[in-house]
């Protein structure tokens, strides 16, 4: 554990105490009562670092391609923790007992779709959910059917 | 194949369609989405990175706190069948790379309009134009904005007979309804008649 007030440098090569002005910041006093991550997370840094610390610094899936629109579901497998899955993870498989899109994961997760897709490559790769991909194929842009069923939908509504 | 076409159930899982909402800044995107969405509308971050903007295009948010671009968007299921996903697309064009993601493999695009301001949907309609994805203009009918006939707008915004232009007021979910119609039977024409749009 850190103690507030002490740099967490040993982890950060390059961003010791005393080095701020590389990182482009005048320098300033430790704040008492900052915790580390107000200290670390300024406005440079952005929020990127929360989610690629959840990704392990990945970006892109093991396994299978998410497209905003990829439709996942929930196997119903028991995320057992010999999977060593992270919260996030387990987030990602209890929002999916529904089904839903890989935009609305990440929505209602907060988190960028970058991150999702990883995550959601990792659940495939342990068999977790199934995913549905997008009817973008000519077949189905070009069914009249198709056309016919969402306009019909739309004026039911 | 990963994919799998049936749920736990066994029944078939619903079939993911995108529409694009898109139009200058404040023309009522958002809006849109909320008023025709059946959930509340969710809002997706997309990390910039410098693979999809050029040095000189991020010169403008560099002063921004996040280095995200949020695009809103909402849900409508049609009969258990279809999900209808509307993506009300980032304004400016430094964005387009978002749109890219959005655009491809979609069924078409409604352009939302402002009388006070045509101009700003002007790049919209190129982008569409340009990659042949069927769209319509639905001109939002602010309060306290003047007034245009219909034949005004198609006029001033120089499209050809081909894309329909058409009234609305973002905020009410049957006027939304029309819109979504109106593109849906449009993108059935111009898909039927080929590569032509």
């Amino acid at each position: 554990m850190t103690s507030p007030g002490e740099p967490p440098g040993e982890e950060f090569p390059g961003t010791e105490a005393g080095e701020d002005s590389i990182a482009g910041r005048p320098a300033e006093p430790p704040a008492g009562g900052v915790d580390d991550e107000e200290r670390w997370l300024d406005d440079q840094a952005g929020p990127l670092v929360r989610p690629y610390v959840m990704t392990s610094g990945r970006m892109q899936p093991v396994r299978g391609k998410f497209d905003l629109v990829t439709m996942v579901e929930a196997t119903g497998l028991p995320a057992s923790p010999e999977l060593g899955l992270g919260p996030e993870h387990q987030a990602v498989v209890r929002l999916c007992e529904q089904v839903l899109s890989v935009a609305e994961i990440a929505g209602h997760l907060k988190l960028p779709t970058v991150t999702v897709r990883v995550l959601l490559g990792d659940l495939l790769d342990k068999g977790l959910i199934t995913v549905q991909d997008p009817q973008t194929d000519t077949d189905f842009m070009t069914d009249e059917q198709m056309y016919r069923a969402v306009i019909d939908g739309l004026h039911a509504l | 194949m990963d994919s799998m076409r049936f749920d736990r159930q066994g029944r078939r899982l619903p079939k993911a369609i995108k529409i694009l909402i898109a139009g200058g800044f404040g023309a009522g995107k958002t809006t849109m989405v909320g008023a025709v969405s059946e959930t509340k509308p969710l809002r997706t971050e997309e990390i910039l990175t410098d693979k999809g903007v050029r040095v000189d295009d991020i010169a403008g948010v560099e002063g921004k706190t996040t280095t995200t671009v949020a695009m809103d968007f909402g849900r409508i299921t049609i009969k258990d069948q279809f999900m209808l996903y509307l993506f009300g697309t980032p304004g400016q064009e430094r964005f387009w790379f978002m749109w890219d993601e959005v655009a491809i493999g979609s069924l078409g695009a409604v352009v939302l309009a402002d009388t006070r301001r045509l101009a700003d949907c002007f790049p919209a309609v190129d982008y569409f134009e340009r990659r042949n994805i069927p769209f319509i203009v639905a001109v939002n009918c602010f309060e306290g904005a003047k007034q245009y006939e219909l034949e005004e707008v198609e006029a001033a915004l120089n499209l050809g007979s081909k894309v329909p232009v058409m009234l609305c007021d973002a905020r009410v979910r049957e006027s939304g309804k029309k819109v979504l119609i109106a593109l849906v039977q449009h993108a059935m024409e111009s898909r039927k008649v080929g590569a032509s749009v």
